[in-house]
């Protein structure tokens, strides 16, 4: 459900005064909630931004409360001065940063191909595997969303001990494979439901075989759906914290366990951690802007009829 | 979800008898592989011999292998049909053998003691795990607070509305308030708990504790006491997740057919009415849709606790999930921790059967 345009002619029998006092009630609580949705992240660019003194005055607009100084960024040794010199800073933190790239963009590839593949198959055919019928078995899929992480947290550390699976990013990936494929299944079976099956049983008149007609001609159909669900999963699987934090230790450490790793010791240095947390986060405040129209699309799948 | 076959597909196969047979004998002969591994690999753990494994990865490999065996034959002994299977079952073997088998083995570990430092290896100890948890006044008390914690998201569901309509009213830069409300659901829970947590409400400059010293709270401390910490933890998280319910509400929302509201007013009713009236049982399914999966997602809740107050002060924020992940860390007992887990994933699949059902009765005639 892409969101639309409503328009509301309000204001039918309605004093003027009323109508304008209304409408800056309206404006001043949405600015209100604005800021307190992006005063964060603008406070971690500026504090990434400052150095020592400035941090402890708590400045808080640069050029007018403190000069802007690239200390935080020298630290991860992405800074103009050091961009091009080698850094070990610089490394540790790509190499995280790659890691949860790729943890997270496989997993999320591999969700949506197993979860799209799920959810066209039980929103087409009628199954029977012993007594578990289709609604038994998108039950069961969509059940495992409720299975809290830290059920299986503990199982998988001893079972990927013994698998040498421990600290791989593979590890990680089947983990959050599994996490997201609900959702998946959840946005797709929504997504499949809503093609009509006359366009497969043309497809089938002209010579293809299910799986034919299911690539060439339902995919590009529902491909809209595939992005909501994957860039879903990237969101989920980006942040995640718990099984990083739990099966991986030097390796396959993800951002958020370098992030975390960083905050409890001893004299915070505050620019550093900012332009850390602002580097974890920036990717999704992109995708965020870019793309929120899948974003939305995928979280009200199946919610409104 | 439809129990009919929605697609019709004639098919003509003809399977030959020798491709049924080789379909079956693929089968059995990948487990059979599987099942001498994983002895061989069994026996080497018992020191009956050495094959040179290292690790218990040939037996993944054999299962794998398996796995591909069972989807391959169902096409071949059933032709068209099992192409149809084909679709479901990967996802089923993969759900399966992530959920069932680790389920299982966990349950297994729940009643032993397990240092997976120590050399001593798992120690079945019968009941001693539950009667440890029965004593245990940190796990209650974490129980307890996820009762609090849960309770909050009726007041997460009051802000997501009024933003919600907020949004749905006639606006100027609808898009940018949009954007802008859905940006904190992007951001990595551990990057806010520190962005928020540790640097917004570090107590000397903070920007959050200078505003409420100027309000006139003499000496801010967030996370001395037990109810300003939860509150905080409970800020936090519903300032993540507030744009989630936001989002589906306001679907909801663009969903009412104009006439209705419009028909209101020409009766004269005032926005209160139409709201109490019309709009809000109209979006009582979108609403029971999303905070159920909002307490799911609740029930989750875990890193912001663990990086930002640890549990502290004394377990007033600890999380059932927060609590087992340090119990681990501090003991590196695997059993014990289970055990809760299992516990708890019991309370869970209780506790959210019955809400379910009553959700369903409190939707289903309307829709």
């Amino acid at each position: 459900m892409t969101v639309k345009t409503v328009r509301d002619a309000d204001g039918d029998g309605v004093p003027a005064t009323l109508r304008i006092g209304g409408k800056a009630v309206i404006y001043l609580l949405l600015i209100l909630w604005a800021v307190i949705c992006l005063f964060p992240i603008y406070w971690t660019i500026t504090t990434s931004f400052k150095t020592a003194p400035n941090v402890m005055k708590g400045a808080l607009i640069p050029w007018v409360d403190y000069q802007p100084a690239w200390l935080g960024w020298r630290s991860l040794g992405l800074s103009p001065e050091t961009i091009g010199a080698s850094s070990t800073v610089r490394e540790e933190f790509m190499k995280r940063f790659m890691n949860s790239v790729v943890t997270s963009v496989a997993s999320s590839t591999l969700a949506v191909m197993l979860g799209s593949l799920a959810a066209y198959g039980l929103s087409r055919f009628s199954y029977r595997f012993g007594f578990m019928k289709n609604a038994d078995i998108s039950f069961f899929f969509l059940s495992q969303l409720i299975l809290p992480p830290v059920v299986l947290a503990l199982p998988f550390l001893v079972l990927y001990k013994q698998l040498a699976l421990l600290d791989t990013r593979i590890g990680l990936v089947l983990l959050y494979t599994l996490t997201v494929l609900p959702i998946v299944i959840w946005i797709m079976r929504d997504q499949f439901s809503s093609i009509p099956t006359e366009l497969e049983e043309a497809a089938l008149v002209d010579g293809l075989s299910i799986w034919g007609a299911f690539f060439f001609v339902i995919l590009p159909i529902a491909l809209p759906g595939m992005v909501a669900s994957f860039i879903l999963s990237l969101v989920l699987t980006w942040n995640e914290y718990f099984f990083a934090a739990l099966l991986t230790s030097t390796h396959a450490n993800t951002l958020p366990v370098m992030v975390a790793s960083q905050t409890g010791s001893q004299g915070i240095s505050w620019w550093s951690m900012a332009a850390l947390s602002f580097a974890a986060i920036l990717p999704l405040i992109v995708i965020g802007v870019l793309l929120e129209r899948y974003l939305i699309k995928g979280m009200t799948a199946g919610a409104v009829k | 979800m439809s129990q009919g076959d929605l697609l019709h597909v004639v098919t003509d196969d003809d399977i030959s008898g020798a491709r049924r047979r080789f379909g079956h004998g693929i089968v059995w002969a990948s487990a059979a592989l599987m099942v001498a591994v994983a002895a061989a690999q069994y026996a080497q753990e018992r020191g009956l011999g050495d094959f040179g494994f290292q690790s218990w990865r040939p037996t993944l490999y054999a299962y794998i292998l398996w796995a591909a065996c069972l989807c391959w034959s169902k096409v071949l002994i059933y032709g068209e049909h099992g192409k149809r299977t084909l679709f479901v079952l990967p996802a089923a073997l993969f759900v399966i053998s992530l959920t069932v088998f680790p389920l299982l083995f966990g349950l297994v570990i729940a009643f032993s003691s397990w240092n997976l430092a120590s050399p001593l290896g798992r120690q079945f100890n019968g009941l001693d795990n539950v009667r440890q948890m029965w004593a245990d006044p940190f796990y209650w008390n974490a129980l307890g607070n996820m009762v609090w914690y849960t309770l909050a998201i009726l007041v997460e569901y009051v802000i997501a509305f009024g933003l919600a309509l907020l949004l749905n009213a006639e606006i100027r830069a609808r898009k940018f308030f949009r954007v802008a409300f859905l940006l904190p659901l992007m951001l990595s829970p551990v990057a806010v708990s520190w962005m928020v947590g540790k640097s917004m409400l570090e107590i000397r400059f903070g920007p959050i504790a200078r505003l409420a010293r100027w309000l006139g709270w003499e000496n801010p401390s967030f996370f001395g006491s037990a109810e300003t910490a939860r509150f905080i933890i409970m800020a936090l998280d519903a300032w993540t997740f507030i744009p989630f319910m936001m989002i589906m509400i306001l679907a909801g929302l663009q969903a009412i057919p104009k006439d209705l509201t419009e028909a209101a007013r020409v009766d004269g009713a005032g926005p209160w009415n139409t709201f109490w009236e019309i709009v809000f049982p109209l979006m009582l399914p979108v609403s029971v849709t999303a905070v159920l999966i909002r307490i799911i997602f609740k029930l989750k809740l875990a890193d912001i606790v663990i990086n930002l107050t640890a549990g502290g002060p004394g377990g007033a924020t600890d999380t059932v999930t927060s609590f087992i992940f340090r119990e681990y860390r501090d003991r590196s007992n695997v059993g014990y921790g289970t055990l809760l887990a299992m516990v708890y994933l019991v309370i869970i699949i209780v506790f959210m059967t019955i809400l379910m059902k009553l959700a369903e009765r409190l939707t289903g005639p309307r829709t």
